[in-house]
Formats: structure tokens, sequence, C-alpha cells
């Protein structure tokens, strides 16, 4: 009985004990993700603007959608949800993510593969393969804009010495590239990041079930679909959401390569250009409220139909 | 912030004790050519006339992405910048930020083209002090032009036909990077500047017209439209889509174009002694459409302050100074941009060393500003909604006539009962 008593004060006191150590991290979490989301979500139901953000006023659901009667029996449906444009900007986003994620998790995987072999100068190779991951992406994608430039980029002049197109093509102008064009730099910078996550993934593989499988004679696509793949896939999975989060968010590369265009406007490029560009704080905030939700919604879709294991349950 | 802030009360604290106050300030710009070298020059000369010190913060070449941090800038009322170089159309949207500087440049604002000072200026507070103004220029390659017997185009029509037929000589002689026409077609205000000057010299009326009504939508203006489409692939690179002004000198400056639209620094950079150029080009007033008249933006650089500054009363000297006689001088010889003295025009010194200066006076005097007064907070938008519709015209997504039905229906949304 007394003994009872003494363990659950002391597993009291570690329960005391882990809310303290914790506490600063939630604090901070509330100031600065709490705080800020329920701000956005706040005034995308006012009518705020930048100039007079202490004098927004509730409005309802105005700016997500409002039906505005001419006054002659017809009518216009406006807000956000009625705006095609941030329809487009929503399908550029999704189609980002699926692409540039599905290349990056392949070629990730393809080169964690090689790093994973042991050869001489690995650890060399390894740190090179990061470089791209390293460079701003500021930086990146502004020495890719002039690498793509039409009339002085390099791209168009190794493709043109090696004959693979007949003329200079406008990788960031034209509307049919200019998605192209940033699924190249996005996936050349953070193809880096994923075959690193994956790898470390490899690495938890233990040898002892390879040197088995070598002494069954098991032939090596084999081992890699039936042993390499399901071992690795947690870590994969993961590695997926992570980037999976930051493609739907994506900014930098679209506002730096091609800023203000339709073929190529994201959902945040969006929500800035309403909050800083235009007069449009609420909206703007709106948009930012949808794209949370937007991103909310795929993520935890992802990790349903995956069955994605976040707990860390499996033995 | 805090920081300079502390070392600023430092400062004017030590030198109150000794009578003088000398002032720690920061201008901001988006630089383009050579105005960053010219303005550090001048803030040399001023901080050797006076104990204060100024600091340059340099911002992107694109007017959009200036607006964007700016607007950031002043909303969270920040000390940290004390002048801002703004763009002529931003008064309306920004003036509740700026300090009226009608008071403290009464006695100097008479030199000024009534123009000029009348942009900035909304409902009586003058918001800026203008800096320089901007009227592009059609610039030519006067040995192209003679080799093949042509003349300066007058019209858009003639335009693309001499742009077409030099760019083909040069190329069946074996220059196949020459192109026949550059000019600004990425998706941002330039776009704006360049498209209101084919619709406007094609008859096709304003953006928005002054009266806030919305005319756009008419044949002349789509047909203005149209044509500029036709250019981009044949006589224009199709990377145009994705040029500023910079991109489009670039093209022009390094020999590979016959014709480019440009404003008015790109003549002293390509007539500089390291342009391939050099001696080889001319400037001319840009073509109109059949029947109509040539249409060049208002543009121009114009130097506020801040409501939020800690000094304000260094700031407006800094304005004063920047502005005066001498420095629009040498701003007009060293960037050939249009001074906004009147005086400079006729000084003979700017006239001996760049040409271009006092023959451009008529057409700054005559040169259309963009709807930012008939529009007011509304402009970006409006400018944006003008800009999607005439890129998704030039990159082939559908014509002038189906984009500008899109247009004023976006535009008729926009301004709902008014602007």
């Amino acid at each position: 009985m007394a003994g009872k008593t003494a363990q659950s004060r002391l597993s009291r006191n570690r329960t005391r004990s882990a809310w303290l150590f914790l506490a600063p991290m939630l604090v901070t979490l509330f100031v600065v993700a709490a705080w800020p989301l329920g701000r956005t979500v706040w005034f995308s139901f006012t009518d705020a603007s930048l100039d007079l953000i202490s004098q927004a006023r509730w409005v309802g659901i105005r700016n997500y959608l409002e039906w505005v009667d001419w006054g002659d029996g017809t009518g216009q449906y406006y807000g956000l949800l009625a705006d095609p444009r941030w329809w487009r900007s929503v399908w550029n986003t999704v189609r980002f993510a699926v692409v540039s994620v599905s290349f990056e998790t392949l070629f990730g995987l393809v080169i964690a593969l090689v790093l994973n072999q042991s050869f001489r100068g690995r650890g060399l190779v390894r740190a090179a393969v990061l470089i791209p991951w390293a460079i701003p992406t500021i930086v990146s994608a502004k020495m890719w804009a002039w690498m793509m430039h039409d009339q002085f980029g390099i791209l168009n002049d190794m493709f043109m010495r090696l004959g693979l197109i007949s003329e200079p093509v406008a990788w960031t102008a034209s509307p049919d590239t200019a998605m192209i064009a940033i699924l190249i730099v996005d996936i050349w910078k953070t193809t880096p990041f994923m075959a690193l996550l994956i790898l470390a993934g490899l690495q938890m593989v233990p040898q002892d079930i390879y040197e088995a499988a070598k002494l069954d004679g098991v032939p090596p696509t084999r081992v890699f679909r039936k042993i390499t793949l399901p071992l690795i896939m947690p870590a994969v999975l993961v590695a997926v959401v992570f980037r999976a989060l930051d493609a739907l968010r994506v900014f930098d590369i679209v506002y730096v390569l091609t800023p203000n265009t339709d073929a190529t406007r994201t959902m945040s490029v969006y929500a800035r250009e309403n909050l800083f560009d235009f007069d449009q704080f609420a909206y703007g905030s709106a948009a930012s409220t949808l794209l949370f939700l937007v991103i909310a919604l795929i993520t935890i879709s992802f990790i349903l139909a995956t069955r994605m294991d976040l707990e860390g349950n499996t033995t | 912030m805090k920081l300079k802030t502390i070392l600023g009360t430092l400062a004017s604290a030590s030198l109150l004790a000794t009578g003088a106050i000398a002032a720690d300030l920061t201008i901001v710009h988006g630089s383009i050519g050579r105005d960053q070298e010219v303005l550090r020059s001048q803030l040399d000369k001023f901080e050797a006339a006076t104990d204060h010190t100024v600091t340059i913060v340099s911002m992107p070449e694109s007017t959009t992405d200036q607006f964007g941090q700016y607007k950031l800038w002043l909303s969270a009322e920040s000390d940290d910048i004390d002048v801002y170089r703004m763009d002529v159309i931003w008064a309306p949207q920004l003036a509740a930020h700026f300090v009226d500087l009608t008071p403290h440049v009464a006695d100097i604002v008479g030199d000024f083209v009534p123009a000029a000072i009348e942009s900035q200026t909304v409902d009586g507070k003058l918001v800026a002090l203008p800096m320089f103004l901007g009227a592009p220029a059609l610039y030519y390659r006067s040995d192209l032009l003679e080799k093949y017997g042509e003349e300066v185009p007058t019209t858009w029509q003639g335009l693309t036909e001499t742009a077409q037929k030099i760019m083909d000589g040069e190329r069946a002689a074996g220059n196949d990077d020459m192109w026949g026409f550059v000019w600004q077609g990425a998706a941002y205000e330039g776009l704006t500047c360049d498209a209101q000057e084919w619709v406007h010299s094609s008859g096709g009326g304003r953006i928005v017209e002054l009266d806030g009504s919305i005319q756009i939508n008419n044949p002349e203006a789509a047909a203005a439209l149209d044509l500029a489409a036709s250019w981009v692939g044949t006589i224009t690179p199709e990377g145009v889509l994705n040029y500023k002004e910079e991109d489009a000198r670039g093209v022009f400056q390094s020999g590979n174009a016959v014709f480019m639209r440009n404003w008015n620094y790109a003549f002293a950079l390509a007539a500089g002694d390291d342009s391939p150029v050099k001696g080889k080009f001319g400037v001319s007033i840009l073509p109109a459409g059949e029947g109509g008249q040539s249409t060049a933006t208002l543009g121009g650089w114009h130097l506020g302050v801040t409501k939020y500054s800690n000094n304000q009363e260094a700031a407006i000297e800094l304005v004063r100074f920047l502005n005066n006689y001498e420095n629009q001088k040498e701003r007009a010889i060293i960037t050939s941009r249009p001074p906004t003295v009147s005086a400079v025009y006729l000084d003979p010194d700017v006239a001996a060393e760049q040409e271009f200066i006092p023959l451009w006076k008529p057409v700054v005097d005559n040169a259309l500003p963009r709807p930012s007064a008939a529009t007011l907070r509304k402009y970006n938008e409006v400018s944006s909604a003008f800009w999607t519709a005439v890129h998704n015209t030039l990159s082939g997504n559908g014509t002038g006539t189906e984009n500008l039905a899109k247009l004023e229906t976006e535009l008729t949304r926009l301004r709902g009962p008014r602007w």
C-alpha cells in the first residue's frame, strides 16, 4: 500500500516535471504559431486593411463567399470561393506538389541507395550531394533564372549545341514551360533532402537480413522489393509528408522565377499578393486560412491513406 | 531598429552638447542603371555639407516588388527608413504615411514642372517632391536602318514591317541572335505601361477613363493587343514575356535588337564607352496606331519623407538637397533621366552632354499618366488585372477581344459601386 502511494507520487512528480519541461516549447508554439494563425483566421472574417488594421470590423463570411444582387434580379457571387484566380492557384499548387514530390522521392531513393554502398570517397560525395540543399532558395532561384534566360542562358546554349532544341526556349516566360522550369529548380534543390532522409532510413536496416538473403540466393531486385523497401517505407513516408507540406506552401521559387503569372501562381503567392500588393488584407487572410485548411486536409488524408505510424507503436 | 534608435539617441545626445544635431538617415530606392552610384556620390556631398550621415537601402528592380516591401514597412510604422523614393503612381495609395511637404518646399515648388507636382499632390497634400521623370522612347539602330534604307517607323504597323525586314536580312547574313523589337513583357507594372501605350496610341482610350468609367473593351484596344501578340515569337523573342527593363536593355545594348521600347535611363548606358551599340543608335518618340497619336506613359520617381521618421527635419533637408538644381543637372547628364526642375531642360551643359533631355521636354509634358488617380487604393489591382489580360493575350491564351471582355467584367467587379 505504502509502496503504491510512493510510486504514484513519483509518477505524479514525473508528469509534473514533464509539463515543466514542455512548458517553454508550448508557450513558444502558442506565441509563434497558434496566436498568428488565430489572428489570421479572425482577420479573414473582417474588413481589415493593412493601414487600418486596428479598425477591423466583423463582416462574417463575406471574404469567402457573398452573393451581390445587382438589384435587377441578376447578381454575382463574390469572394474567394467564387474567384477563378484562387482556384487556379490551388490547382497550380497541388500540381506542383504532386509532381515535385514524386520526382524528388524517386531521385532521392536512387541517390540514397547509391550513397549507401561503400566506395572510395563516399564521405566527400555525401557532402557534395547536399550542396543544392545548402544554397538559399532565393540564390539558387536567381541562379537558375540566369541559366534559363532565353538570350544569355547557358541551358539553351548547351541544348542547342547538343542539338536537342532547334531554337532558344524561353523557359520562364512561356506559359507552357514556366511550371516545368519551376519544377526543375525545385527538384534539383530538394532531392538531396529526400536522399538524406531516406539514407538515414537505409542505415537503420540490419545488415544480417541482407546476409541471410544472400545465403539463400535471393535475387537483388527481390531483396529490394521484399526487404529494403518495406523496411525503409516509414522513413520515406515521413520524408514525403515533410516535403509535401513544404511544396504546398511553396513561395520563394515561384516569386523569384515567374511572379504574377496565371500559369504558376501558387496559393502562397496569391495570398501575399492580396495581403500586401493589393489593399485586400482581409481577403488575403481568408486565402491564408484556406491555404492552411487545404494543407491540413491533404496531410491528414495522406497520413490516413498510408496508415502512417506517427505514434511509433510498431515493433 | 532598436539599435539604430539607441545609437541615434546617443549620437544626438552627444552632439546636443556641442550645439549641432547630426542625424543618421536612411534612404531607400530601387536602383536601375547608374542610379546607385550617382545617389551615393550626391549623398557624400550632403554628408560633407551637413553633419548628417545617410545610408542607402537598395531594392529590387521591379516596382511591384518594391511596393510590397514599402507597404509592409509603412503599415508597421517603421522608423527604419526616413526617405522613400516612390513611383509616380503610388502617391494616392500611400499618402497617409507621408509628411505633407507643401510648407517645407513653398519657396522652391514654383521651379518644378507643374504636372509633376500635381501628380504627387493628393487632396492638397504634397506627398513627395519630384526627383526625376520618365517618358519612354523608341530606341532604334540607326546603322541598321541606314543599311536597309528604312526610316524610323511612326506607326506600330510600320515598326512591325521594318523590324521583320531588318531582322530577316541580318539573320540571313549570319547573325542568328538578331531580333526586331524588345520591350517589357513580364507580368508586372512595366507591362501595364507598355500596353497602355499600344492601346492609347491606337485610339483605344485609357485603362480606366478619367471619370472612372470602364471603356477598355473596344475594338481598337483589342486590335492593338493582337498586333503586339503577333510580335511575340516573330520579331520579339518569346522570352519577352518575362523581360523587365534591364532584360530588354541587355538584348539591345549587346547589339541583338533593331528596336527597343525603354525608359530614358537606357540612353546614357547604351551610349556609354563600353557599349557595343555606342554611336549606332538613336531615339525617337514611340510609334502610334493608324490615325492615332504617339503615347508615352508618364513615369518618374519622387522623394517622400515618412511620418514615422525620427529625423523629419534632416530628411526634408536631404530631399531638398537631392532635388536642387546642381544635383538634378548632374543626374540628367549621368543617367539621362528627365529632370523635374524646368530650368535644367534649358541648361546649355545638359544640352551639350545629353541631347536627349531638351529634346524630351515636350514628350514628358504630354506623357499619359496611369489611372492611379481615378482608381485610388484599388490601382494595384486594376493594374494587375490589366497586365494579366495583356499577358494572357501575348502568350496566346485567348485573343485581345476575349481577354478585354474578361478584363471589363473584372474591372467592373473591382470597382463595385465606386472606385
